[in-house]
């Protein structure tokens, strides 16, 4: 029997409304037309009338390709839905392409059936040249598949907001709020909201634009509602949400709140410094705009620099934090390498984007979880702990700190770039759901040493410059235990690493264990980190919902590992980690656990899909994969 | 059992009690080879804090040295604060990270030509425009002695060492260039052999608000002596250097006798020459503003710092003293305008700010 949530189809029928449950929309045009506003727009509209959301922003690294080429195309999928939903979902029910490479790079992940909204007046002989086709696709076979809307949208807005100040070529910038218009009116929309949001963030920057652009957002709707070109209009349900007050939320607000919200509970001032660095930069936006709080941001003259800084004001007493992507943590390792030396509490935001090297900074990936680990010279370990979704972004980086603070250790936070940019609706917490924040200080004895530790944490006092009596000195050279002195004794170099390593060790006496969903013990495991957490769970429900000894688990810390972690791997026949790099986690599970674990891994930019994963689960259960699933 | 140390709101420990030289002294055994000149610099460090504490009415423990690898970078095991070695070339930014979210320390960085110059030139240029309230001395030995004497980035062009057996094919860097170029607000020369003079240049460093570089010409006499013995040496010293001194015409020589002019300035030129007092008019000679403003005054400053024997005697004092305002006082400005503007955030009306939803 093969199960599925139902899924939201649009379909030829007569004009009326329908219920559905679910839509997956993809906006897709040129990076300069607005493609990433629109999205964002209906998704922030599709939250507040209560589906539950998920959004994949996809964009180029250039800020303008070259226009109407396959290298410039920018997306933006939203799914939005009557149920809970954790993944931007696999393949797009509708299509809206401004041009025909918006079109062609895009088209063979829209469902079949699917709805494709074209920009006729950009399917010109230059348009299709530039987009690589040889032949006008609309006049051949290649979408024969589909529902096909063609539409001149470029002069229909243009015409739209003739009456406005603007010059034809600014006129023609409004196209994505003409295709929102349509859109609205598809999915029954209240367009009035739509128009007052973009009153609230164009209005006041640019009052001529934000004209426009309610003008052709009328407009669309308008021309949907009168010319009959569309058969049917659909409506989704609202989404049963635990009640609570709601907000969207993208992986890297929740993240700058979430170190916030740790200043808040620790009454420590909160000192970020940064360079900028894509997929990071937000965070660095975001906090810079808290000077009420107190919150002290600093754009570094480099890497190196901004994590020195933190260490600087960490050494002070302030929550030091430094936030990158990849390759800046390349070039902080050896500060980092410090702060475990002189034991300081800092915390490394690691928004993941596709590497090696400069790689593909828009795209997201998992490929950095070793370089976590181990890329630093020396035994130098860190605690490493990785959020699954974008609103997780905020618990785990107050759980950063207070690892961080707690035993006197630098900490890695490793997001991604599929986290940091998609945004989900969040229940914003209330006082007494925060998480606790135990601030350790140590013990401070009479007779002070600097590397004197904690008998339960390990974690050596926090004694900021300033403290009367206690002035001593620390560095980077190895230090005798307990005194804190320079020294070269071989013993007691080889006493700290040890130390070192058991410090950190010892956090997995104080983390959760790892929770498994379904059966306890079965036949296959599915364990992944991080941001494949949505893939990974619908996946592993609709393979138990088709009777398959299936469970899955995702795992928050992957230093130290939680306590039940072997217990866990051992419980099952087969163990599968899907993971977007070339088998990082499973790795480190074969070497410490010595389990045969099995890797699904995918290195395109791209996010892991649902349906990848579950050919996966089929593939090693030797079991056939329902026809309907396939969709 | 915790011990929650909040020392910025005691006031009883903000004031200072009468240090002598030995409370600046730590109780590890120094390991500079015999002879080097850091240990000078050390001693006029530990002779000057005493004086430092009590004019700025400084606690032993709000000072702290912080350094990066090499040499000179041992210091801050050996004086009796707060010190912190870290990693090479980014002492500026660590100590840039501590000044910033603690005003309440005075924060001393201790490089040296390598360390400063080399692999964190960068970090020494930033700190320096941005007028972090940190002072910078920068013992310049012209070598790499702690991995045994390869050149530096001061190293005189040709010169031969184990890393250039044939003599260097690179030119020097001249520190109090970057300095100024960098628009330090105070900058400073001096050498390890005039203890005196080293003492008050230092003085003036803790007294000055904002970012403070000197250059320590300092003998390795292990892997580079004599470095500046041309014109350091006792037999040379009084015709081959000059000491700057605010508002007073720029003198040299045994006799007094020689000083600097731009006399050829008329005709458009900015060549500086030495001219004997006697036999000009003292209206030739150059009067040291050290305070001058605007382009004026770094463009003195900076031609100054290119003075070198032989043709000219090396300058030594302070080439340059101006108020900016702090970074770290811009920073709190917009801390305190923003809550003045915003109220003090209040966390949970931050997250329900902007567009919320309610679900039932």
């Amino acid at each position: 029997m093969s199960y599925r949530k139902p899924r939201g189809r649009v379909q030829d029928s007569s004009l009326g409304t329908f219920e559905i449950d679910n839509v997956i929309i993809r906006f897709a045009g040129d990076s300069g037309d607005g493609i990433q506003t629109t999205g964002a727009l209906f998704s922030h509209d599709s939250a507040i009338v209560g589906h539950d959301i998920s959004t994949l922003p996809d964009f180029p690294a250039e800020i303008r390709a070259p226009a109407g080429t396959l290298a410039g195309v920018s997306n933006f999928q939203l799914n939005f839905s009557s149920y809970e939903i954790h993944t931007p979902g696999d393949k797009p029910d509708v299509l809206v392409a401004l041009n025909p490479a918006a079109l062609k790079t895009n088209l063979k992940e829209v469902r079949h059936g699917g709805v494709l909204i074209l920009n006729h007046d950009a399917f010109d002989e230059q348009g299709l040249k530039k987009a690589g086709y040889t032949s006008d696709p609309r006049k051949d076979e290649s979408l024969s598949g589909y529902q096909v809307y063609d539409l001149p949208i470029t002069s229909l807005t243009v015409a739209a907001v003739e009456s406005s100040w603007l010059s034809r070529k600014q006129a023609t910038l409004s196209k994505n709020m003409f295709t929102l218009g349509i859109i609205a009116w598809m999915y029954d929309r209240s367009i009035e909201d739509i128009i007052e949001r973009v009153d609230l963030l164009f209005a006041k920057k640019k009052p001529e634009l934000a004209e426009a652009n309610k003008l052709a957002l009328q407009a669309g709707y308008n021309y949907a509602d009168t010319v009959e070109v569309f058969t049917a209009r659909f409506r989704v349900s609202k989404a049963v949400l635990p009640p609570g007050n709601y907000r969207r939320i993208s992986g890297n607000e929740a993240t700058a709140l979430g170190f916030l919200a740790a200043s808040e509970m620790s009454g420590r001032s909160l000192f970020y410094a940064s360079y900028p660095i894509t997929p990071a930069s937000d965070i660095l936006h975001e906090l810079s705009k808290l000077r009420h709080f107190g919150v002290k941001t600093f754009q570094a003259e480099d890497e190196i620099a901004a994590i020195g800084m933190a260490i600087g004001a960490a050494y002070g007493g302030a929550l030091g934090l430094t936030g990158t992507s990849g390759p800046g943590v390349a070039l902080k390792s050896e500060a980092i390498g410090l702060a475990v030396m002189t034991e300081l509490p800092v915390v490394i935001a690691n928004i993941q984007r596709a590497g090696p090297s400069t790689g593909m900074p828009t795209k997201t990936e998992q490929a950095d979880l070793l370089q976590a680990l181990h890329g630093r010279n020396g035994e130098c370990p860190v605690p490493v702990i990785a959020p699954t979704t974008p609103s997780e972004c905020f618990n785990l980086a107050i759980e950063a700190f207070r690892i961080a603070v707690k035993y006197m250790t630098p900490v890695f936070f490793l997001s991604d770039g599929y986290l940091a940019n998609g945004s989900e609706p969040w229940r914003i917490p209330e006082p007494e759901e925060l998480p606790e924040f135990e601030e350790n200080y140590c013990t401070v004895p009479e007779t002070f040493a600097p590397y004197a530790r904690d008998e339960q944490t390990l974690a050596r006092a926090w004694v900021v410059p300033g403290t009367p009596g206690l002035e001593h000195r620390i560095g980077g050279l190895e230090k005798e235990d307990i005194t804190g002195h320079v020294s070269y004794d071989s013993e007691n170099h080889e006493r700290m690493v040890q130390l070192r390593a058991a410090k950190i060790q010892a956090i997995a006496d104080d983390i959760p264990d790892l929770v498994v969903h379904g059966p306890q013990k079965g036949d296959l495991l599915v364990l992944g980190w991080g941001s494949t957490r949505g893939a990974c769970r619908h996946a592993v429900e609709y393979a138990q919902a088709n009777g398959l000894s299936v469970a899955g688990a995702h795992v928050r810390y992957l230093n130290p590992f939680p306590k039940n972690m072997g217990k866990v791997l051992n419980n099952f026949k087969y163990v599968l980690v899907p993971e977007l790099n070339l088998g990082q986690l499973r790795m480190i599970l074969r070497a410490e656990f010595l389990v045969d674990v099995i890797g699904l891994n995918k290195v395109q930019g791209q996010p892991l899909s649902t349906m990848e994963i579950e050919e996966k689960i089929y593939e090693i259960l030797g079991a056939t994969l329902p026809s309907a699933a396939h969709g | 059992m915790a011990r929650v140390i909040d020392i910025q709101a005691d006031p009883e420990f903000n004031t200072a009690p009468a240090y002598e030289r030995k409370d600046f002294t730590s109780d590890q055994t120094i390991r500079w080879c015999p002879g080097c000149g850091d240990y000078s610099i050390l001693a006029q460090m530990q002779r000057t804090m005493p004086e430092i504490c009590r004019e700025l009415n400084l606690p032993r423990e709000n000072i702290v040295f912080i350094s990066g690898i090499g040499c000179s970078s041992r210091f801050p095991y050996y004086m009796n604060n707060y010190g912190f070695h870290t990693i090479h070339g980014r002492a500026p930014t660590i100590a840039s990270g501590l000044r910033i979210t603690r005003p309440d320390l005075q924060v001393w960085v201790i490089t040296g030509d390598g360390d400063g110059l080399s692999i964190g030139g960068n970090h020494l240029m930033h700190c320096l425009r941005r007028n972090i309230d940190v002072k910078i001395v920068l013992f310049n030995n012209r070598i790499y002695g702690l991995t045994k004497g390869q050149y530096s980035p001061t190293s005189e062009m040709g010169k031969k060492t184990k890393s250039s057996p044939f003599g260097t094919v690179e030119k020097p860097i001249n520190p109090l260039s970057i300095a100024i170029a960098s628009k330090a607000g105070f900058v400073a020369r001096a050498i390890d052999t005039d203890s005196s003079h080293l003492r008050k240049m230092l003085l003036r460093m803790a007294r000055h608000r904002g970012s403070a570089f000197m250059e320590v010409l300092q003998n390795c006499n292990v892997f580079n002596d004599g470095a500046f013995s041309d014109f350091t040496h006792k037999s040379v010293k009084s015709d081959r250097t000059v000491y700057l001194q605010h508002g007073e015409p720029i003198i040299f020589g045994k006799n007094n006798d020689k000083a600097i002019s731009l006399r050829g300035g008329a005709s458009g030129s900015l060549e500086p020459e030495v001219i004997n007092v006697d036999e000009s008019d003292r209206s030739e000679i150059l009067i040291h503003d050290e305070a001058a403003s605007g382009t004026a005054g770094s463009a003195l400053a900076f031609l100054l710092a290119q003075l070198e024997t032989p043709d000219f005697p090396v300058p030594l004092g302070v080439f340059r003293s101006i108020d900016k305002p702090l970074y770290g006082e811009l920073l709190d400005d917009q801390i305190v305008q923003a809550k003045n503007q915003l109220g003090r955030g209040d966390f949970f009306k931050h997250l329900h700010s902007g567009d919320t939803w309610k679900v039932n």
